[in-house]
């Protein structure tokens, strides 16, 4: 049970820290952007923001209404939008925290903060930039093809991502590094499920903004995790049983 | 993670606990990433926006 738990505290501690600086990069960065791409969804009465099959009531909303108001709970906008955003930040933090540690502890572990930097980095390559490059961060308002088929694209891609980079790296042969190489790749030979048509309210510059804001704060959160995983675990989890002085 | 079925060097009780915690995250993440209650999404909605989730 030491084990488990180590784990989870060394995760939770740099997924609160991960969590909470990159909040205050998605205050400036991404969510202002959100924010104005949202006043052209609202300016779009035929679009439905809830739901992907578009036979929802609501004729013509009204141009002052929050996005999210047809149906079901949402945050306040302000302060209180701001909280749940920091919230999801921190227990995803948490989250993708312990992936990251229990990946590492298979290897040995993350000895300090400048191999967490490369830890982080593999997390960013497996979590943003390989799903991000069939699915690059959306805007409201942008059209997109079914959700759950891509929320299955980007759960296969991250998938097969992960154990590629892993054979690649820890596989120990020509044959399984190769395995691994074509693994991170098929994702993108099988395709993204795409819209039908590209046409969005959406000006381009606004798109390319927030494409770039997304993948360097996905960047710097991961590194981030990382080098917190490093700091953590030495400073919190040393001296425990374990073989090769790893955490568990 | 894939990593998990490629414990060569490890104990079975080090084994049980690290899938244990992969769980959890594999939840966690999940959860807030994907899940289609309309509470949770609108809760997370700058979240997942701004980390490239697929998003309604």
């Amino acid at each position: 049970m030491n084990i488990f738990r180590n784990v989870v505290f060394v995760a939770a501690l740099a997924g609160l820290v991960a969590g909470l600086v990159i909040t205050a990069l998605q205050t400036f960065y991404t969510v202002p952007l959100i924010l104005q791409a949202e006043t052209f969804e609202n300016a779009e009465p035929a679009h439905d923001h809830a739901a992907p099959v578009a036979t929802e009531t609501a004729p013509a909303a009204p141009v002052e209404a929050h996005p999210h108001d047809e149906e079901g709970w949402a945050p306040a906008d302000g302060a209180e939008r701001t909280a749940f955003t920091a919230l999801a930040n921190i227990v995803t933090g948490i989250g993708f925290g312990l992936l990251l540690v229990v990946a590492s502890e298979f290897a040995g572990g993350i000895t300090g903060w400048r191999q967490g930097l490369f830890w982080g980095f593999a997390g960013f390559a497996v979590f943003a930039l390989a799903p991000g490059l069939g699915l690059p961060p959306e805007l409201p308002a942008m059209p997109a093809a079914d959700l759950v088929a891509r929320q299955v694209w980007w759960i296969a891609t991250v998938a097969a991502t992960g154990a590629g980079l892993w054979l690649v790296a820890f596989g120990g042969s020509a044959v399984l590094a190769v395995v691994g190489a074509a693994l991170m790749v098929i994702p993108h030979i099988v395709g993204a499920p795409q819209p039908v048509s590209h046409d969005s309210p959406i000006p381009p510059d606004l798109h390319h903004d927030f494409v770039v804001a997304v993948t360097i704060t996905n960047l710097v959160f991961w590194m981030l995790l990382g080098a917190a995983v490093g700091v953590f675990r030495t400073r919190f989890a040393r001296g425990l049983e374990a073989p090769q002085g790893s955490l568990a | 993670m894939a990593s998990t079925t490629h414990d060569t060097t490890s104990t079975q009780s080090r084994t049980l606990p690290l899938a244990f915690a992969a769980l959890l995250g594999l939840f966690i993440v999940g959860f807030v990433g994907f899940s289609h209650a309309e509470a949770v999404h609108n809760a997370g909605h700058d979240y997942r926006h701004s980390m490239a989730f697929p998003c309604h």
